[in-house]
């Protein structure tokens, strides 16, 4: 099997900690308690989440890489770690005063950060946000 | 169709380095992993195999067949060896996970004649790893 019928891709995982509250302006202060329950209290709460990127492209036969990781690294550092680190996802990540800090929004939100990096195609976001439960993005 | 995946682990060493650029593009392409005595890691290796269960037996292979494949092909070629050296499937490339994952789809994918391997995955730790698909048949 010649290296051109294979599809190799470039996973990484990352981690960060925030705090976040499930509530929608759309309901009322008991459908907000029904439907998210004790991640509607009002203070918020935390998690440790862990974000796996997948990436694809060439492999460049110089260095054995898809994407060099220093650059992979500090592309994932500068747009979702540092912002998002210890950090109010409600209060201090623009897209979540509007949406609802799902794990499944903040998926997508990750995505549409990470899909423009230059040197690899961005395949899929997965965020784990306790170690039973992940979420996966693909794009459309 | 079903996946099926088995898991192993190996521990190997290796280095980077590419004898076509300097010693500084080395050190800046390659940073740590450049260190010349090398260094290792402690490699897991899934290997999923996709298929319809056989009628009778209710398998999509014999576990112990993929087991035995894994111990010929992977474990007696890397485990506890030195990629860059030992491994004359990696001679001449630099044994990133991404070569390395290409290489044993290579060593893998003739042997597995019962199902069809779908994926290979190693992670070099548990932060990084590279997938290998045929093309086309990601899902």
């Amino acid at each position: 099997m010649t290296a051109q019928n294979l599809h190799l891709e470039l996973g990484r995982r990352y981690r960060f900690s925030a705090s976040h509250r499930l509530h929608s302006s759309q309901f009322s202060e008991e459908e907000n308690n029904r439907i998210y329950g004790k991640c509607n209290n009002p203070f918020g709460h935390g998690h440790n989440y862990i974000v796996e990127i997948r990436v694809s492209g060439k492999v460049d036969p110089a260095t054995g890489m898809i994407s060099n990781l220093a650059d992979l690294d500090s592309f994932v550092n500068e747009r979702v770690i540092e912002p998002f680190d210890y950090r109010s996802l409600n209060e201090e990540v623009p897209a979540f005063q509007k949406a609802v800090p799902t794990t499944e929004i903040l998926c997508i939100e990750i995505f549409q950060r990470l899909k423009s990096f230059p040197h690899a195609k961005l395949e899929a976001v997965r965020v784990e946000e306790t170690a039973n439960n992940s979420f996966e993005y693909a794009g459309e | 169709m079903v996946y099926l995946t088995r898991k192993i682990e190996f521990a190997a060493s290796h280095v980077y380095n590419n004898p076509a650029l300097s010693p500084e593009e080395n050190r800046r392409v390659f940073g740590k992993c450049n260190n010349p005595h090398g260094h290792g890691h402690n490699y897991t290796l899934e290997v999923t195999v996709a298929g319809e269960p056989d009628p009778i037996t209710g398998m999509v292979l014999d576990l112990k067949d993929l087991k035995e494949i894994l111990e010929r092909e992977i474990m007696r070629r890397m485990d506890h060896r030195h990629l860059n050296h030992e491994v004359p499937e990696l001679a001449g490339q630099i044994p990133t996970c991404e070569n390395i994952a290409r290489v044993i789809w290579n060593l893998l994918d003739p042997k597995i004649t019962q199902g069809k391997l779908h994926r290979v995955r190693l992670y070099e730790n548990s932060d990084l790893f590279a997938d290998c698909y045929r093309n086309g048949a990601r899902v």
